[in-house]
C-alpha cells in the first residue's frame, strides 16, 4: 500500500503511488492526520503532496529505523476509501500571449492552437491536491493529457505573482513572484496567500477549482498587473 | 533576562549587501507552504548566541558578503561569528568569535568577507523582533519574517535590513554586566574555497544509473552565479536520469535536485517545500552550512555516505558543541 524511503538526514518520505490517483490522495490525507495525532513528539513537520508525505523528524529524539517502525505500525490501519470532495471555487484567469509567455511553447509541444489550449485548460474541474513550494501555492490536477507539457529545461529566475502555469499534468497559480520552471499560460488577479487574512488562502487541500477566463480589462479591474512578466 | 524596552536598540546606518534577521527558523507551517528560513550557517549562528549567553533561538543578523553599519543607543554586548569579515567598533579593529562591550553612540562597522560569505551579529538577549508564524526568520521570497512594517503589527515583512531601520534590544543592568567570552581558535571553523559535501543517496537515486552516480560522485562542480538562500546552482558534468520530471513531492533541506539541464541544485533554508525535479540524494546539514559560505567560482565534490554515518556525524557534532567550553576574557 505504501513504501518508506530515505529523503535526507532527518527526513523520510512515505510514497503511496507514483502517479496521481484518488485512492493515493485519500491515503495521504489519512496518513497526515494520523501522524499529526500520534507522532507529534518525534515528528517536526509534514509535507503532504499528491501521493506522498515527507516526514521531517528530530534526529536527537528518534532515528530513522525507529521512526520507520512506528510509521509502519501506524499506517497499517489505513483504509482504501475514496475521499469526498469539498466545494467548487471559481478563480478568474486572463489567458493571452501577453500574460502567458509559454503558450507558444505548449502549442509547439502539443501541436494544438493557443485557443484550443486555453479552452482545454478552463473547461474542466480540478482537485486541490497539495499546497507547498511557496506559501499558498496550490497544486491542482489533473490537466487534460492533450495539453500536458514538461517543465522548462532550466527554471526561470522570476515567475510573476498570479502566474497560472502547467507542468506535465499539474496546474497551479504562483501566489508571489518566485523562481520556477512551469509553463506560464495566464495570470490570476486574486491574492492566493495573505498572512493578514484568515483564512490565509482562498482554497484548501481537498477543494475543487474551476478557472473562469476573463478579459484584460476585467483582469486590471480586479487588481491584476503585468509587473515582472518576461 | 531583563524585560524588553523599545527605546533601546541599534540604528541601521548602512544596510550592507544582504542583512537579514534570523532565528533558528520556522517550523510547523509546511501545510500552507511556508519554508524554514533560519541561518544558512547554523554552527556560526549558534556560537554567536552562546558567546552572548543567549537562548540558542535568539534573533541575530545574518550578514551576507558584508557592508553593514549600526549605531548603538545604549550599553550592549556584540559578537560577530562566521566568515572572515573585518569588524570595527569606532574604527578600532575587533576580533570575531568573542564578545565586545558597546556604548551609546558607538559605531559598529562590518567590512567585506575575505574568506566565507556570511557572518552572524548577535547582541545580548537577542534583537527584540515580533514573530511571524512563530519565528523572526526573514524569508524574502515569502515576504515573511524580519521587521514587521505593516500598520498595527500587520505581517508585512520579509525585507532585508534597510537604512534607518531600528532594531530594539533589551537594556543591560550596569551592575550585572554580562561576562565577555571567546571561543578558542582551534574550535573556530575554517572557511575554504574547496569543500566536500557528504551526501546520503535518497529519493529518486535509483533512477540515476550506476555510471551516472559514479560520475556525479567523482566529478568536481563549480558554484555558479545563481546562488541564494533558496539553493545553490552548481555547474559541471551534466547528470542525467531516466526520469523527465516526477510527481511533485516534499523536499527536505539539503536535497540535490537535478533539473532537465543536468546541473545540480542543492536546496537550502529558503527552498520550496514541494517540487518535481528528480533528486539524486541529500547533503547533510553540517555540509550545507559550508556550502552556504561559498561564493561563485568555489569548488565542491560530493561524497556518498550512509544514513547511519550521517546519524553518527550529527550526534558527535552535537555532543562536541555541548562539551566545548567558552573562555572568559580577562
Amino acid at each position: 500500500m505504501f513504501r518508506i524511503e530515505i529523503a535526507g538526514e532527518n527526513a523520510l518520505i512515505i510514497v503511496f503511488a507514483d502517479k496521481i490517483n484518488d485512492k493515493a490522495f485519500s491515503l495521504v490525507q489519512q496518513a497526515t492526520t494520523l501522524i499529526r495525532q500520534q507522532l507529534s513528539e518525534k515528528v517536526v513537520d509534514l509535507i503532504p503532496s499528491y501521493a506522498s508525505v515527507l516526514v521531517q523528524f528530530d534526529l536527537l529524539v528518534i532515528d530513522h529505523f525507529q521512526l520507520q517502525n512506528s510509521l509502519r505500525a501506524l499506517l497499517s490501519t489505513l483504509q482504501q476509501t475514496k475521499k469526498q470532495s469539498n466545494e467548487i471555487i471559481s478563480l478568474p484567469v486572463y489567458y493571452s500571449k501577453k500574460s502567458g509567455p509559454d503558450l507558444e511553447r505548449i502549442a509547439q509541444h502539443t501541436q494544438l492552437s493557443i485557443e484550443a489550449i486555453i479552452e482545454c485548460h478552463h473547461s474542466q474541474i480540478y482537485q486541490v491536491y497539495a499546497i507547498g513550494f511557496a506559501p499558498g501555492f496550490a497544486y491542482l490536477g489533473q490537466v487534460n493529457p492533450k495539453i500536458a507539457t514538461p517543465r522548462l529545461d532550466s527554471p526561470r529566475l522570476k515567475v510573476p505573482k498570479g502566474a497560472v502555469a502547467i507542468a506535465d499534468q499539474q496546474t497551479a497559480i504562483y501566489p508571489n513572484q518566485s523562481p520556477g520552471g512551469w509553463n506560464i499560460i495566464g495570470l490570476c488577479p486574486l491574492d492566493m496567500f495573505n498572512p493578514n487574512q484568515r483564512p490565509h488562502m482562498p482554497i484548501q487541500v481537498g477543494d475543487q477549482v474551476k478557472f473562469k477566463p476573463i478579459t484584460e480589462q476585467s483582469f486590471i479591474d480586479l487588481g491584476g498587473t503585468f509587473n515582472d512578466i518576461v | 533576562m531583563a524585560s524588553s524596552n523599545n527605546k533601546t536598540g541599534f540604528k541601521v546606518i548602512k544596510a550592507g549587501i544582504l542583512s537579514l534577521i534570523q532565528d533558528l527558523g520556522r517550523v510547523g507551517h509546511f501545510n500552507i507552504g511556508l519554508t524554514n528560513g533560519g541561518p544558512i550557517d547554523k554552527t556560526a549562528f549558534k556560537w554567536a548566541n552562546r558567546l552572548n549567553s543567549n537562548d540558542l533561538n535568539s534573533s541575530v543578523i545574518e550578514v551576507s558578503v558584508g557592508g553593514l553599519e549600526l549605531q548603538a543607543n545604549c550599553d550592549q554586548v556584540i559578537v560577530l561569528t562566521g566568515a572572515n569579515m573585518p569588524l570595527t567598533i569606532n574604527n578600532q579593529n575587533k576580533e570575531l568569535w568573542q564578545s565586545h562591550f558597546v556604548q551609546a553612540g558607538d559605531i559598529i562597522k562590518l567590512g567585506f568577507a575575505t574568506e566565507g560569505l556570511r557572518c552572524y551579529l548577535a547582541i545580548y538577549g537577542g534583537f527584540q523582533i515580533g514573530k511571524t508564524f512563530g519565528s523572526t526568520a526573514t524569508v524574502c521570497r515569502e515576504n515573511i519574517g524580519g521587521l514587521l512594517k505593516g500598520k498595527n503589527g500587520a505581517h508585512i515583512g520579509g525585507q532585508a535590513l534597510q537604512v534607518d531601520d531600528f532594531l530594539p534590544c533589551i537594556q543591560i543592568n550596569k551592575n550585572t554586566k554580562p561576562e565577555l567570552l571567546y571561543l578558542e581558535k582551534s574550535h573556530q571553523p575554517v572557511y575554504t574555497n574547496e569543500i566536500t559535501l557528504r551526501t546520503i543517496p535518497s529519493y529518486q537515486q535509483r533512477f540515476f544509473s550506476d555510471l551516472e552516480q559514479r560520475l556525479f560522485y567523482s566529478n568536481q562542480y563549480t558554484v555558479s552565479q545563481n546562488i541564494d538562500r533558496m539553493g545553490y546552482r552548481l555547474t559541471g558534468r551534466k547528470v542525467t536520469s531516466d526520469l523527465n520530471g516526477i510527481l511533485s513531492e516534499g523536499i527536505c533541506h539539503g536535497a540535490v535536485q537535478i533539473p532537465n539541464d543536468g546541473q545540480p541544485i542543492v536546496l537550502l533554508n529558503d527552498r520550496q517545500t514541494i517540487g518535481g525535479y528528480p533528486k539524486i540524494g541529500s547533503v547533510i546539514g553540517l555540509d550545507t552550512e559550508k556550502l552556504g559560505q561559498l561564493a561563485p567560482g568555489a569548488k565542491v565534490n560530493f561524497e556518498q555516505i550512509s544514513m547511519e554515518d550521517a546519524n553518527n556525524i550529527l550526534h558527535l557534532n552535537h555532543s562536541l558543541f555541548k562539551r566545548t567550553q567558552l573562555h572568559k576574557i580577562n
